[in-house]
């Protein structure tokens, strides 16, 4: 089968939930509205939220979008 | 691993087993004469019964003995959903279209049945496949 597209999106969730008293997965995944597997799927690159989704998240740790998900420039 | 997954193994395995079942029960009839005249309509409306209620009875079983609230669904179960129907989906038209063409060509109902169910198969288990690899491998929307 066809591997998918790997993202180039990566995010600093779990040092963010550490940060934030060591929150759960399964407490981001309620305070965000999604199931458990789905924050581990972002966690690890797996899945790329939507953009409201996204906000969700970096409200929840109350910081930047763009401290929660980074986008690298390519190598030239 | 999520419930939306356990249901897509459930809808391949179950498809898989109805439509073996089936091949099992028609070929056992078959006197070696021509196949178009082997009886079938029994067995498959009796398999696709059986795997209809399979299907049901399995996904009641995975709600009611998954941790609690297991049963939710997010936006990436519905966007999975979406991607493997429209893999599935191709299977149904391929299905139909060769159905199709077997009726304006003349063919048995033998063969123009077996078509379309092979169809369905094909559409439940490559689309149950397409999900289970977008729940295992990851899955990018856009």
């Amino acid at each position: 089968m066809v591997k998918p597209k790997p993202t180039r999106v990566t995010n600093q969730i779990r040092t963010l939930r550490f940060a934030e008293d060591e929150m759960t997965q399964a407490r981001l995944a309620e305070l965000i509205g999604v199931t458990r597997q789905t924050v581990i799927a972002i966690e690890q690159g797996r899945y790329s939220p939507s953009l409201e989704m996204a906000f969700q998240i970096a409200r929840v740790f109350r910081v930047g979008l763009e401290d929660v998900f980074q986008y690298p420039e390519e190598a030239p | 691993m999520a419930i939306e997954e356990k249901r897509a193994w459930i809808m391949a395995v179950v498809a898989v087993a109805g439509y073996a079942s089936y091949l099992l029960l028609v070929l056992g009839r078959w006197d070696g004469g021509a196949l178009a005249e082997a009886r079938y309509a029994d067995a498959l409306l009796w398999t696709v019964g059986a795997a209809v209620v399979a299907a049901i009875a399995l996904n009641i079983l995975v709600a009611v003995t998954g941790e609690p609230g297991s049963t939710l669904r997010d936006q990436r179960d519905r966007e999975i959903e979406r991607f493997g129907d429209h893999v599935g989906n191709a299977f149904v038209v391929i299905g139909a279209l060769a159905a199709l063409l077997m009726a304006l060509g003349g063919l048995a109902h033998f063969w123009i049945a077996n078509v379309i169910y092979l169809g369905f198969v094909l559409s439940a288990v490559l689309g149950s496949a397409a999900r289970i690899a977008a729940y295992r491998e990851g899955f990018q929307p856009w």
